[in-house]
């Protein structure tokens, strides 16, 4: 017997729901091996990581803080990679629109400045994320070269630069010489929405930012332009449609809602500028842009489920003793279900018995 | 309507290669439906059918790229499966494909190396290529990089590859596609001697004349099934195409009135270098389409066409504002969107991927082209009644036959989705038309559809530009004809005037190169 895969004559929109379902479910089945490799019961593992965040409200309201800066960086990501244009690096832009955005918090710190302090940090925040994504976009349109690899090597600057900043300048001169800045004043920080927890208004921001992604791609002519310049790049060109400037706008866009989810992040949960805000948000992000299916509501959904692999697998770290890259395994996992399953949407896998072969033999 | 023995003549001869019942099967939809056919030796067979009727899949399975779902190939009375091409090529099987499949960067003996499976030496090998090619008068010079050659040279190169396997029988999908007229004459000659030294020939085609003039036998499909084995020569154009397409095919009606108005595009002194290695350069292009003429570019594919449109569009853009003239307004410098503000529409060669994306609904394929100036956008915002809108209407003018309201663009078949193409742009009523290779790969019914709608058009005082490979297109529609030779467009000749024997000496540069008669044939038209 032989498998091929035969392409199919249409494109199957069953499967292209479906797709990421099956992907979760072979993940899950990979993962309960796993762990009873690593001598844990399959079945409890699976439930402290993915049923029990969803028990009690406290581990509710953290699956809503993590999935917040998810979902706003692979919505950005989604207009990327819909135009074909591969920005990695949203980890980067996320730390630079933090630093940026932090800039301001650290100056005004204790100067009584007014409310105005956190509404500038968010645009500074965006801008500094969208200034880091010019980089890989310029150097794509005027060099030629390969966004992939310059958008990723920038997160490392990045993250250097974030590193000498807290260390050095901005080193907060009663933190005992731990690498961080002082604390930001109230009117830096992103109100709290519910009393006692850590849920904040950055998850409102999200959630806008998905309807106007939604409205965006669907109904307007931008929208249209950034799938057909990623679906066919010569009637691209043939509508009037330059995808030199499309480079320049999706990675702008990207860059400015990572940015902004950084800077939410540091003025929310965080609280200060400091090393290891993101636990990769920017990377998992494309696994939630691609799961999601590069739809807004989609990535919405899966920004939401790969949060609670987080939770999941800070619970399972502390009640069962599973290490926490555990997480990082099962989330590349995914990845490479949710493309290889991806490939089914075009292709239909089929058996071929080896009779014709035999056939060939006798004539 | 013939018993296929009595048409070839001599029913004791046993056949070279035999299908029976031979049919394939891709999913529901039945490509090949039990075909019966015999080639003999010493014979030129025709396979007669519109696209899509099934030729290539039977000439493939033929050669071993796919497997038949049922029925059976004999060799010389023998049953056999072909595997793969390889075993077909062992029996004597040949094949020469319509589309190359050569290496641009290697040259002529390379590329021929790759094709045989021979463990002969390089130098043995590029020996007997000159030799082969000299024989056949088929000259070609084994060193030369395959870029630098024309389309008529690259074809000789899969001929002589064929040959140099001593083919017994010899496969050829639609040969005289991209040649000019004179050279398909010597591909006749080179085809009537392989046929006299006793080898059997099936030669692909839906040119009537030509199988006419060169088959003793043909079978004609249609939908997939065989309709019909006779002696070409016997029948006349019109029933061979009556078999072809199952119907009689409506006449195109001619402009009633001719009147031409001011140049609606002028083209002046356009130059323009290709953006890959092997393109064409053009050399100083100038031109005039008044309204309410049609003027066609004939030339071989590959001698500047798509650089010549790319520039037109916008796609890509000349040095000056003044090269391209739409309406009067200088467009040299605008973008395709622009472009089309002024009133210009253009239909490019290539139906998907190109003019479509293929993946997108007919409406979205609608707001590729009407973004610009259709009024489907609203302050950013799709009008997206205004886009199905757009399809209903070209659907009902232009009788595109599909599955539901708004397909994909790829689920059309080839004639329907050129059919909303070519409607999507005229409903515009655009005031130039540049329109490439409108009716390639079409079947029939839709090719006289598009060609009355373009006739129409002009009526109506717009300006329309031909670029077709396709001579008999120009002369059915083409109020005059100009011919694109290695990026330099030859002064247009008054279509009546412009005979098959001048348009082939033009279209092998014979004016451009050296002062022939037919320089000062048109000259005198276009003075």
């Amino acid at each position: 017997m032989q498998l091929v895969l035969e392409r199919r004559a249409e494109r199957s929109t069953k499967i292209a729901i479906l797709s990421p379902l099956i992907a979760i479910v072979l993940t899950l089945v990979t993962m309960a091996i796993l762990f009873a490799i690593l001598g844990k019961n399959p079945i409890a593992a699976l439930n402290v990581y993915f049923v029990e965040p969803l028990t009690d409200s406290y581990s509710l309201m953290e699956i809503a803080v993590k999935a917040t800066p998810l979902v706003m960086i692979a919505i950005g990501l989604s207009f990327c990679y819909l135009a074909n244009v591969w920005n990695i690096g949203a980890e980067g832009q996320f730390i630079m629109g933090a630093v940026c955005g932090s800039w301001l918090a650290v100056v005004t710190n204790g100067t009584g400045a007014g409310p105005w302090v956190l509404p500038a940090m968010l645009v500074m925040g965006a801008l500094g994320g969208a200034l880091w994504a010019m980089i890989p976009a310029l150097c794509k349109v005027k060099f030629g070269a390969n966004e992939i690899l310059t958008s990723l090597m920038l997160v490392y600057v990045a993250d250097l630069i974030m590193d000498y900043l807290v260390r050095g300048p901005w080193r907060d001169p009663k933190g005992m010489n731990f690498p961080t800045t002082a604390t930001f004043d109230p009117v830096a920080n992103v109100p709290v929405l519910i009393e006692g927890s850590r849920l904040h208004a950055g998850a409102i921001v999200a959630l806008i930012v998905v309807m106007l992604a939604t409205v965006m791609l669907g109904r307007t002519i931008k929208g249209f332009e950034i799938r057909v310049v990623g679906a066919a790049p010569k009637a691209a060109r043939f509508a009037g449609f330059s995808s030199d400037r499309l480079v320049l706008f999706t990675f702008a866009v990207s860059g400015a809602l990572a940015g902004l989810a950084g800077i939410i992040e540091v003025a929310g949960p965080v609280g200060v500028l400091q090393p290891g805000i993101s636990p990769g948000y920017g990377f998992t992000a494309i696994i939630v842009a691609f799961l999601g299916r590069l739809n807004p509501v989609g990535i919405l959904i899966a920004g939401l489920f790969l949060a609670l692999t987080f939770i999941g697998g800070e619970g399972a770290q502390i009640s069962m003793k599973i290490p926490l890259d555990l997480t990082k395994v099962f989330q590349g996992i995914l990845l490479f279900y949710v493309l290889a399953c991806d490939s089914l949407i075009l292709y239909r896998i089929r058996l071929i018995s080896p009779f014709r072969k035999a056939a060939d033999g006798t004539a | 309507m013939l018993n296929p023995a009595s048409a070839h003549g001599s029913s004791a001869e046993t056949p070279l290669l035999q299908a029976i019942g031979i049919t394939k099967r891709y999913g529901t939809f039945l490509a090949n439906d039990s075909i019966d056919i015999e080639l003999y030796a010493g014979e030129i067979h025709a396979l007669l059918g519109e696209n899509g009727a099934g030729k290539s899949t039977l000439v493939k399975m033929m050669y071993g790229l796919i497997q038949p779902s049922a029925g059976e190939l004999r060799w010389m009375n023998r049953k056999v499966v072909l595997a793969g091409p390889s075993e077909a090529r062992a029996l004597g099987i040949g094949m020469v494909f319509q589309h190359f499949s050569l290496f641009d960067n290697l040259t002529v003996a390379e590329n021929v190396a790759l094709g045989l499976d021979g463990k002969e030496s390089f130098a043995a090998m590029s020996a007997r290529l000159a030799q082969v090619s000299n024989d056949y008068g088929l000259p070609l010079d084994p060193k030369r990089d395959v870029w630098r050659l024309s389309v008529g040279e690259r074809q000789r190169i899969e001929i002589v590859r064929a040959l140099m396997q001593n083919p017994k029988l010899l496969i050829l999908d639609e040969p005289t596609a991209v040649l000019t007229p004179q050279e398909a004459d010597q591909l006749f000659i080179v085809l009537e001697r392989l046929r006299s030294e006793g080898r059997g020939l099936l030669y692909i085609s839906h040119k009537l004349e030509e199988v006419k003039r060169l088959c003793g036998t043909a079978t004609i499909l249609r939908g997939g099934k065989k309709i019909s084995t006779c002696n070409p020569r016997a029948e006349t154009a019109a029933s061979l195409a009556r078999m072809m397409v199952g119907a009689d095919i409506g006449e195109v009606k001619a402009k009633t009135a001719r009147a031409t108005t001011v140049p609606r595009l002028v083209i002046k002194d356009l130059s323009l270098a290709p953006d890959d290695p092997h393109g064409t350069y053009l050399h100083t292009i100038s031109l005039e389409v008044k309204g309410g003429e049609i003027l066609g570019i004939a030339g071989v594919a590959g001698n500047g066409q798509d650089e010549f449109f790319a520039a037109l569009s916008g796609e890509r853009l000349s040095g000056a504002e003044g090269n391209v003239v739409i309406d009067g307004e200088a467009a040299g410098l605008m973008s395709v969107t622009q472009r089309r503000r002024l009133g210009a529409a253009f239909v490019p060669e290539e139906r998907l991927g190109h003019g479509t994306a293929p993946r997108m609904k007919l409406s979205e394929n609608a707001l590729l082209t009407g973004h610009a100036a259709s009024g489907m956008v609203n302050h950013g915002f799709i009008d997206r009644p205004a886009t199905l809108e757009t399809v209903d209407k070209t659907t009902k003018t232009f009788d595109v036959r599909k599955a539901k309201r708004d397909p994909e663009a790829v689920s059309l078949s080839g004639g329907n989705l050129q059919k909303f193409i070519v409607g999507r742009e005229i409903l515009r009523e655009p005031g130039v038309l540049v329109v490439s290779q409108p009716t390639w790969g079409v079947d029939a019914g839709a090719a006289a559809v598009i060609r009355q709608a373009l006739l129409d058009l002009s009526g109506r005082g717009t300006a329309v530009l031909v670029i077709s490979q396709d001579l008999d297109e120009l002369a059915e529609i083409a109020d005059r004809i100009a011919v694109m030779f290695h990026g330099r467009l030859s002064e247009p000749l008054v279509a009546a005037s412009a005979t098959r024997e001048k348009l082939g000496l033009l279209m092998g540069g014979s004016s451009v190169s050296q002062p022939e008669p037919t320089v000062e044939v048109s000259h005198a038209v276009g003075a």
